[in-house]
């Protein structure tokens, strides 16, 4: 770490703590940068470094695999893979159908909880979020215990009205998944926004009222806009946080044979390292899917951030 | 969001106070019924959302006082007489590794949260407190951190574990545990709210350092802010999955949630594995839950901090 002190004259006077600056900043910085790199920089740098090789085993599989340089091999083989491809067109689909249902939901609770009328709102708002402190895995199983015909009340309702569904079969099982993930977010989406709307003025919204706006049309055309920033928040990390799809997807393969073991990209690379022990072909995997993901949410973020700054 | 709308005349005099105001006289007649429309609409949605976040764990609980077979068949929210036993079989199954587990998970969650958020807070403390060369540079790494989806790291940490023999110990788990790049951002945010800076100044003119006027002065102003990144970070430990599953083999180093997975992968040839879930899914959720309804005002506050940009 390379931090030093900036003295210039003007600088010390603006800032309020003075005659600190570099050593001290060392101080406070290096527990975090050390961890960061340990934890994210060397792995990255590391499974790059590793994604250029590939281990061939010498012609009748005597002695040891030894390592050869291949270049972008792996990274031309992960792409060329049915299965990768396959498994990022789910992944994309899932992000497709989760990502608007999600905020729509949202942001549909937020505004109802924010309306003059709503009553009990700290009730509602621990109810909603209650699936917040439920682990992923435990959301996951209730769920796959919920779509098991013979266990699950939804079915065995839906059946008694004469709607037969198999919510686990391969054409239903991603809607299914988006449903959890839908579940367990919702809620903590549902404050982010309903705090962000508590900060709207309400000169604002009087404003609207004596203009002849109803509840609904201040909703939609005065609120909702104005909160146009914490939306934005609330996307970026549903973006982000759909595409880290593994958990459900993993847990729901041990309920149903729709889900396969190369299902989406990180199970695929999952498969690829530990059921294929093919580990430069799984460190690819995974940086090709780090670096579509952070180039998305870059370009998210700064679509978000310019609307924000409106 | 600095929309500071002029209000316009007929409404400043003191109707601001008042929510929901007084309408204007012409609405007056129609308005009772309407608003008991609304009044039932609203909060109608609202009940019907709430049921959708609390009935599948209403469904848990009643499932947990089940055996295999009443599980399969019987009505679903009447409740069964096995509770007892499905507690005791599961602290007993496998040499009772249950609880175990949940003391892994404790044991990973609680160090993994209290490092992190200290180590978040000196991050945050040094982003939004101190002037040095290089700032913005080094910030916008942490934002690019941010950015980077966890599980796509995950398989990085597995084989650099692997190439030191780190793959299997709890430090595996421990260490990236310890590093939230997003802890770092929200501490950066509630040092600016929660700290002015003419506290630190007064601190400095006393002739305090600048540790020691972070130690006595800061950190007191800041508790707040380090009992929610840490209460975000315990939850985030408690829940990750794809980390644990990777990097341990031996099922005595197992968090829960591992554990449970392990157990639901054998439901399928053995449904009486399907009682062990439930209870051990049951007993895992209980001390998050009744962290979550004791410590509101920690999640309200990083939730709002979160949001701001």
């Amino acid at each position: 770490m390379t931090v030093r002190v900036d003295d210039s004259p003007q600088r010390l006077r603006r800032r309020p703590i003075r005659g600190t600056g570099g050593r001290t900043a060392a101080l406070f910085l290096t527990p975090f940068f050390l961890v960061f790199l340990v934890a994210m920089i060397a792995p990255v740098i590391y499974a790059i470094g590793l994604s250029l090789f590939a281990e061939r085993r010498s012609g009748l599989g005597f002695g040891g695999a030894e390592k050869v340089f291949v270049g972008l091999g792996n990274y031309a083989d992960v792409l060329a893979s049915e299965t990768f491809v396959a498994g990022f067109g789910r992944l994309a689909l899932y992000c497709v159908l989760y990502v608007p249902t999600l905020l729509c939901v949202a942001l549909a609770l937020a505004l109802l909880l924010d309306a003059a009328v709503a009553k009990a709102r700290r009730l509602f708002q621990v109810l909603l979020f209650l699936p917040h402190a439920v682990p992923g895995v435990i959301a996951a199983l209730i769920w796959a215990y919920l779509y098991t015909p013979g266990v699950s009340p939804i079915v065995s309702a839906l059946a008694s009205g004469g709607i037969q569904v198999d919510f686990l079969s391969v054409h239903l099982v991603l809607p299914s998944m988006v449903n959890v993930a839908v579940w367990e977010w919702a809620g903590y989406n549902v404050i982010i926004l309903f705090t962000a709307l508590q900060a709207v003025p309400r000169e604002v919204l009087e404003a609207a009222r004596v203009d002849g706006a109803g509840e609904i049309r201040a909703a939609l055309a005065i609120k909702a806009p104005l909160i146009g920033p914490a939306l934005g928040v609330a996307l970026l990390f549903t973006i982000i946080g759909s595409l880290q799809l593994f958990t459900e997807p993993k847990i729901l393969s041990t309920a149903t044979t729709a889900v396969t073991s190369t299902w989406v990209p990180n199970m695929w690379a999952y498969d690829a390292a530990f059921n294929r022990n093919n580990l430069p072909q799984a460190a690819a995997a995974s940086i090709v899917l780090a670096l579509l993901a952070g180039a998305l949410s870059w370009v998210v973020s700064h679509l978000t951030s310019k609307g924000g700054t409106r | 969001m600095s929309a500071t709308v002029a209000a316009s005349p007929r409404t400043t005099d003191g109707a601001a106070v008042v929510r929901p105001p007084t309408p204007a006289g012409r609405h007056r007649t129609r308005r009772p019924r309407r608003r008991l429309g609304a009044t039932l609409g609203t909060n109608g949605i609202l009940v019907v959302g709430a049921a959708y976040m609390v009935l599948p764990l209403l469904w848990l609980v009643f499932a947990t006082t089940k055996d295999a077979s009443t599980l399969y068949g019987a009505s679903v929210f009447t409740p069964g007489g096995s509770f007892v036993a499905n507690l005791q079989r599961l602290l007993a199954e496998d040499g009772g590794i249950f609880l175990r587990w949940l003391g892994n998970s404790i044991l990973y969650a609680g160090a993994g949260a209290l490092v992190a958020a200290f180590i978040s807070l000196l991050a945050g403390y040094a982003f939004d407190k101190l002037a040095f060369r290089g700032k913005s540079a080094l910030y916008s790494t942490v934002l690019v951190g941010v950015l980077i989806p966890n599980t796509a790291t995950v398989i990085p940490l597995y084989l650099l574990a692997a190439s030191v023999g780190l793959t299997n110990t709890m430090w595996a788990v421990l260490i990236p545990a310890f590093c939230n790049p997003f802890s770092v951002y929200l501490a950066r945010v509630f040092s600016s709210g929660y700290l002015p800076d003419a506290v630190l100044e007064a601190a400095r003119v006393d002739g305090a350092g600048p540790v020691r006027s972070f130690l006595s002065v800061g950190l007191p102003m800041l508790v707040p802010g380090f009992v929610t990144i840490a209460l975000f970070q315990f939850v985030a430990i408690w829940n990750n999955f794809m980390l644990p599953l990777i990097m341990l083999q031996d099922r005595s180093l197992f968090p829960t949630s591992v554990g449970i997975f392990l157990w639901q992968s054998q439901v399928q040839q053995n449904p009486e594995y399907s009682p062990l879930v439930i209870a051990g899914s049951f007993l895992s959720i209980v001390p998050l839950v009744v962290a979550f309804v004791l410590l509101q005002r920690f999640w309200r506050a990083g939730l709002a901090a979160g949001s701001v940009k």
